[in-house]
């Protein structure tokens, strides 16, 4: 993943902290007109707005993963049972995030704009209690400002399994 | 806000949610892009990747126990937030963030952080470090 322009907004920090339930008066700058509008601290997981090829986000003109006319819009219509693309969808519901980390270097603020380079990070297995081969991976993102100065650096870990999961990684 | 009384043991709680919709799921979704139907299309979770239903976004119980995590830190006061994501939060969900002083050094607090569902299961465990003002 790499993003070049992620604006930080002060509309899309409200839709944000109302999803997480927060109504700090700080976060509503965008309707009351106040300011500085700060970000709340998971806030650039929202860059995948900004990433033009991020996975879970429908693409406009293709076949989107969830379901339509069918349980899983990538199977063949019609056959309903087309094994390849099952489990193309069962791929990518089994793998989860399993550890996310912030470390925060300046504050966020509406009006900033960043941009986020992502590389890999350590790989690694381990036996699950009840899904089967647990895989892990780590993905870091460093997120700069405009000037080049680096905001948030972010390490991600998912696990991918061979079998459902429950209440596991 | 923490301050300079701040002592090691010392707990805060904050309940985050009594009561999880599926509809706050989606408001996740739609904010952080992240439109994994896993999260938000039970036909797709039952009977596609075999979970008994959605389930919430671990960035949700993040971002939301966040919400304790910033009023201890206040909101430019934050160092470093991690969390493993230990159990899978479900519509109906009650959760609960409590957050526990383990260190205070250098006008930094340490804090462990734990959110819990109505079960008493831990579903997220991590740590935070904040800036405490003299």
């Amino acid at each position: 993943m790499a993003v070049e322009r992620f604006p930080i907004e002060a509309g899309h920090i409200m839709l944000f902290a109302r999803a997480i339930g927060e109504d700090d008066p700080v976060y509503y700058g965008a309707m009351s007109g106040d300011g500085p509008v700060p970000a709340p601290p998971t806030f650039v997981q929202a860059s995948a707005q900004f990433d033009p090829d991020y996975f879970l986000r429908p693409t406009i003109g293709e076949k989107w993963f969830g379901s339509g006319k069918t349980d899983s819009g990538t199977a063949a219509e019609g056959s309903g049972e087309d094994s390849a693309t099952k489990d193309q969808g069962k791929a990518v519901g089994s793998g989860l995030h399993a550890e996310q980390h912030y470390t925060y270097h300046r504050p966020l603020r509406a009006g900033m704009v960043l941009s986020a380079t992502t590389r890999d990070g350590e790989k690694w297995e381990k036996q699950g209690r009840r899904g089967g081969k647990l895989m892990f991976g780590e993905t870091i993102t460093d997120y700069t400002d405009q000037n080049g100065e680096l905001v948030i650096s972010a390490r991600s870990v998912g696990v991918r399994t061979e079998r459902v999961v429950e209440q596991e990684g | 806000m923490l301050d300079g009384s701040v002592k090691v043991g010392d707990t805060h709680e904050l309940q985050l949610v009594d009561d999880l919709t599926r509809t706050q799921i989606v408001q996740y979704a739609g904010a952080s892009g992240d439109y994994n139907p896993l999260h938000t299309d039970s036909t797709f979770a039952m009977n596609v990747a075999g979970y008994p239903g959605v389930f919430a976004h671990g960035m949700l119980t993040m971002g939301m126990t966040g919400r304790l995590v910033v009023d201890l830190a206040g909101p430019e006061g934050l160092l470093s937030y991690g969390v493993r994501f230990k159990a899978q939060v479900w519509p109906g969900d009650a959760l609960t963030a409590k957050a526990t002083v383990t260190d205070v050094s250098d006008g930094v607090a340490s804090l462990d952080v734990v959110t819990t569902n109505q079960r008493g299961e831990e579903v997220l465990a991590g740590t935070a470090t904040v800036r405490v003002p003299a």
